[in-house]
């Protein structure tokens, strides 16, 4: 660790002592993940603005690889100081080191090392290959990390900005696109209202408890007992608001269709990990650990907050049609099973919470990025009945993505079932058994649009849907040559929808218009590319074993969630 | 009480372990030849279907050995081996056999390599023998759990198999079939799974232990609501899954739509995940319970003789007749089960055996029509006697015996359950029986539209061929069985009654705590009219 002096000079020192802040004590070796992403984040800015040649996309995403496994294996080393000398805090009280909080460094490490697999070729592809993904990727993840590890309202919310910010603009990433811009706005706005909000509910408890530090809440609700707590309830409510925008809880869920499917999807997938890992590590902590003993006044909210998140999760989605749609309205769901865990308030809870974030990270970065595969190059192709036949044109996508989303939908022997094991246990141990036994039947109702989808992969009539769509575009490739009318300045483009040119072209022509479609159907049916590269593959595989051992051999995951909330 | 002045060790290595563990090998043989499946390459049919007969017949050989080491006279649970497989949840790596799951597994042993065998599925081959070997890992270790969780995740389990093996290779309205089946099944496990944990807290809070050991779970001591509400909860999985009555809507559609093989399944092995887990669950951890809602069981499986019995016999389909026949023998089962008695237990586990035998047989001879005729419609199938004598005799047996002649096996479990159900539920017992009238009615029915009359005059000159020596060899080992069971059940009834005598005297000390477990005059009496009711079978 470095003093303080050394770092800001006997100047600065000086400086500060005479304005009478004290400067706390900083332990930065403590700090070391969310250093190093930031560090990294800043050196990969740089590279890129000197750099003489336009590096590929692929150097970057190696570099946030990197950047991820540095911060996963100091997070690690943080965990073994953890276990030997139990959790402790820095920078006055502000960071909290726990077993918890170490967690979730893991897992957006995990996920950091994981994305940049997917997001490469997709950048590439979309012509946005430049550093901006992953240097917003990496900032949002110590975001999230500060999240994770926040001690305080203040540093709680600072860090809900450090993560949001730069998933509005990775939102807007895909600049060619409107759906991309719209999604961007959508969430920007409703973002920092709903930031706004929670600034209010820290105000709100700031007032009624005197301090927005949360072990000196948790010390003063302990030992003083409010005659009226409206302010502090008041305040509690407004937090639940801006914690239940960024996970994505209904009410608070209508950003989600949009932002997801208007964003790129590379995009989608980190967000939709990233901002459900920050969003629950905080609320987890605000609130089960600040204020177990306002329990009785929040649970009841969060009992009603998750049955409407499960039941609207999973009925919504079984009537949508697009694919990035629906997984949006699946992760609504999967928000309402977290939120089990927070509902029942208990060690056993914030365990089965923890198991499930971890679990949902893989299962829907996976999930993305076969979306994304299947997208195609404009990233458009996104409806479900697009997916018909993936099964015979992408054997090995089509079976990753069946196994993701079989664990989805709680498949025994995959980690999904143990996740929704884990959360179901926690209510039926808190007594919510009306919670539990909905939240098993949002299950049963999700896995009708996860197996839709599965069906859909493996079924074989496999046609092509856009039948008009093609024969146009097939009658203009054979007018094209044979229009060559003298004076005709009609572009072939302006000829075939009018139908007045195509008409002019003899009948024979019809039927090389049917031959040049029956060969497009064939082509698009053998050869339909997707595109996946090597990355992408082994990003997938990372999913996919992950799901697939820790299903199995449930145990390591099982015993680090175990021991994170011990050391809470 | 059931193996429970035994102490149990948990994790670590137990003194059976030191055996051969037969039971884990049995469920990791198929999961290990389903994976080397998936590595051969595709287009090689013949290497798939070698794979997948070796794996089941992999199978089949341990469960021989099982047979043979198993004793006889003990009713407990035996080469019992544990592991612990995530210590913070309390989930173990437990598995036993006893009397009753014994033949289910071996059953299922049995009928896998058939249905392998009377497969007919010519696309994509790597896949069908890759499901077909899944799902038989997942019922073997349903059967052979003692772990609670351990036995839902084996239960599921045996869900996605059975969805991909009805969506990919089914009948016209497979999608819809295959979906229904598993949203259904899917639901009705939500409240078991909410039933085991709450059992485990309540588990957790007396004792301090948190396991799903069902030996250990069987001492809970539960208060009157929460016994009730808790077997409800666990039924409700159950009835789906068998299906009882209500709850088997979902049965016609995903039998009628399967293919050959997953029929077979289905309705032989995956129905009995629904009774055993009756016999084993419901009974073993919530007597109290029991005994209060037997009544109610009871009437919905004698509801389900009958209506299965008279919906069957309005069936067009041949495939969705033997379906409401599944539901009505299913019935059977039910009222066996929730009867209480000895004999009518020892009848609905042997019947389990039974019905998966001959509904089988029923669903490959129908398979043999369908490639034939290309039709399951009873109506434009006639005169195929005339054509085919030996099928039309092998039909006959397969049908007697599931009407319930006696000299079949069906007689044997029938007779049990009804003698044994007309002790205590005299009513019940009546009423079931005319669902044997009833079963005779539409098997006799559809066997004489099938198979008597003139051929139509187009069919006439499609002909009909005979039953080919391959379909024959596939469908002798049923036969034999079939036969077997239905001339001597001693050997297999000797080996199912001591585990049955422990659950009765299991709910009847719950019943009646004052009255010591052994020396109880009635169960004696009882369990001398079992022996004679065997031996009576055994003679003839």
């Amino acid at each position: 660790m470095i003093p303080t002096s050394t770092v800001l000079g006997a100047a600065g020192a000086h400086l500060l002592a005479a304005t009478g802040i004290a400067i706390p004590h900083i332990n930065y070796t403590t700090l070391l993940p969310e250093l190093i992403l930031l560090g990294g984040m800043l050196l990969l800015l740089g590279v890129s603005a000197l750099s003489p040649v336009r590096l590929p996309t692929e150097a970057y995403a190696s570099a946030t690889i990197g950047l991820g496994t540095a911060s996963l294996i100091s997070s690690l080393i943080l965990w073994r100081d953890v276990t030997d000398r139990g959790p402790f805090s820095t920078i006055a009280h502000s960071i909290e080191v726990d077993g918890f909080a170490i967690f979730f460094l893991v897992v957006v490490s995990c996920i950091l090392i994981v994305s940049p697999m997917f997001a490469a070729g997709y950048l590439r592809r979309s012509g946005i290959d430049g550093c901006e993904y992953y240097v917003l990727a990496l900032i949002s993840g110590a975001g999230a990390m500060f999240m994770a590890s926040a001690g305080d309202l203040i540093l709680v919310f600072l860090g809900l900005e450090i993560l949001s910010i730069p998933l509005y603009v990775m939102a807007g990433l895909d600049h060619r696109r409107e759906a991309s811009g719209e999604a961007a706005m959508k969430y920007f706005v409703l973002g920092a209202f709903s930031s706004a909000i929670f600034v209010y509910g820290i105000a709100l408890t700031y007032g009624a408890t005197g301090s927005t530090n949360l072990a000196t809440i948790g010390a003063f609700l302990a030992h003083n007992v409010l005659t009226s707590n409206g302010v502090l309830l008041g305040g509690l409510g407004l937090m639940l608001v801006g914690f239940g925008f960024k996970v994505a809880a209904v009410p608070f869920h209508m950003w989600t269709p949009d932002v997801y499917q208007g964003s790129p999807t590379a995009a989608t997938g980190f967000m939709a990990a990233m901002a459900k890992v920050g969003g629950f590590a905080a609320l987890l902590r605000v609130f089960v650990s600040t204020f177990p003993s306002l329990a009785s006044s929040w649970q009841p909210i969060v009992w009603v907050m998750a049955i409407v998140t499960l039941v609207f999760g999973a009925v919504v989605a079984i009537v949508q049609s697009d694919a990035k749609r629906m997984l949006a309205y699946s992760s609504v769901n999967h928000a309402g099973f977290v939120l089990l865990g927070l509902q029942a308030a208990s060690a056993r809870g914030i365990e089965g919470s923890l198991y499930y974030i971890f679990v949902y990270s893989f299962l829907v970065l996976g999930s993305f990025a076969v979306v994304a595969a299947v997208g195609g190059a404009d990233d458009d192709r996104h409806g479900i009945e697009l997916f018909r036949g993936l099964g015979r044109r992408n054997p090995v996508l089509a079976t990753m993505f069946a196994v993701l989303l079989l664990a989805q939908a709680g498949a025994p022997f995959t980690t999904g079932f143990f996740a929704k094991l884990y959360v179901v246990e926690a209510a039926v141990d808190a007594h919510s058994y009306a919670l539990a036994v909905v939240a098993m039947g949002s299950a049963a109702i999700a896995a009708f649009f996860y197996l839709r989808l599965v069906f859909l992969m493996f079924s074989d009539s496999g046609l092509p849907i856009v039948t008009q769509q093609n024969l146009s575009t097939a009658q203009a490739t054979v007018s094209e040559p044979l229009v060559e009318l003298p004076g005709s300045s009609l572009s072939p483009a302006y000829a075939s929808p009018g139908g007045g040119v195509a008409t002019l072209v003899t009948p024979s022509a019809t039927a090389i218009a049917e031959e040049i479609l029956d060969t497009q159907i064939t082509e698009a049916n053998e050869e339909a590319p997707i595109a996946v590269s090597p990355w992408v593959i082994s990003g997938l595989m990372l999913c996919v074993g992950a799901t697939v051992v820790f299903g199995i051999w449930p145990q390591p995951i099982v015993e680090f969630a175990h021991q994170a909330t011990l050391l809470f | 009480m059931i193996a429970a002045a035994s102490p149990i060790v948990l994790t670590g290595v137990t003194e059976s372990q030191r055996a051969f563990p037969y039971l884990t090998t049995m469920i990791l043989v198929p999961v290990a030849f389903a994976f080397a499946t998936m590595l051969v390459p595709k287009g090689q049919r013949w290497a798939h279907r070698a794979m997948g007969l070796a794996g089941s017949f992999g199978v089949l050989g341990i469960a021989a050995a099982v047979l043979d080491q198993f004793q006889a006279g003990d009713g407990g649970y035996q080469m019992v081996s544990s592991h612990a497989l995530a210590a913070p949840i309390g989930l173990s790596w437990s598995l036993g056999v006893d009397g009753i799951s014994l033949f289910l597994v071996l059953m299922t042993a049995v009928l896998v390599p058939i249905a392998l065998l009377g497969a007919t599925e010519r696309t994509n081959t790597k896949a069908f023998t890759v499901w077909v070997l899944l799902l038989e890992a997942g019922c073997i270790g349903s059967f052979l759990s003692l772990d609670l969780l351990l036995f839902f995740l084996f239960f599921e389990t045996t869900l996605v198999p059975v969805y991909f093996i009805i969506a990919a290779w089914g009948h016209e309205r497979r999608g819809y079939a295959a979906t229904k089946f598993f949203i259904y099944t899917f639901a009705a496990s939500a409240f078991m799974l909410v039933g085991i944990l709450s059992l485990v807290f309540i588990h957790q809070n007396q004792t301090g232990v948190t396991t799903f050991d069902i030996r250990l779970l069987a001492q809970t001591h539960l208060s009157g609501t929460a016994d009730v509400v808790l077997f409800l909860a666990f039924t409700a999985a159950f009835a789906v899954k068998a299906p009882i009555f209500p709850f088997h809507t979902w049965s016609p559609d995903a039998y009628g739509e399967s293919p050959a093989a997953g029929s077979i399944l289905l309705a032989g092995v995956m129905a009995k995940l629904g009774t055993y887990g009756i016999v084993r669950f419901d009974l073993g951890l919530f007597p109290h319970a029991v005994v209060v809602l037997a009544p109610l069981l009871l009437t919905l499986g004698v509801i389900g003789i009958i209506y299965g019995g008279i919906v069957a016999a309005v069936q067009k389909d041949l495939k969705r007749l033997v379906a409401y026949s599944s539901l009505a023998h299913l019935g059977f089962i039910v009222v066996g089960a929730f009867a209480l008695t000895n004999e009518a237990l020892s009848g609905a586990v042997l019947q389990m055996v039974n019905h998966g035998l001959y509904t089988a047989a029923l669903f490959l001879l129908i398979a043999m029509i369908y490639r034939r005729r290309g039709t399951f419609a009873i109506s434009r199938l006639r005169g195929l006697q005339g054509s085919a004598p030996v099928m039309a005799a092998v039909f006959t047996v397969v049908m007697l015996a599931s009407i319930g002649v006696p000299g079949l096996n069906g007689f044997i479990g029938e007779f049990l359950i009804l003698a044994g159900t007309f002790l205590t539920h005299r009513w019940w017992a009546v009423v079931a029986t005319a669902g044997i009238i009833l079963a005779a009615v539409y098997l006799l029915w559809a066997y004489q539209q099938v198979f008597h009359g003139k051929p139509n005059l187009e069919d006439e000159e499609e002909g009909f061929a005979e039953i080919t020596v391959r379909e024959g060899l596939v469908l002798a080992p049923l036969i034999v069985l079939i036969v077997f069971l239905g001339v001597y059940p001693k050997p297999v009834l000797d080996r199912i009654t001591p585990s049955v005598d422990q659950i009765v005297l299991h709910i009847e000390h719950a019943a009646h705590p004052s009255i010591p477990i052994e020396g109880q005059p009635g169960t004696a009496a009882l369990r001398g009219g079992a022996t004679v009711v065997v031996h009576t079978e055994g003679t003839k």
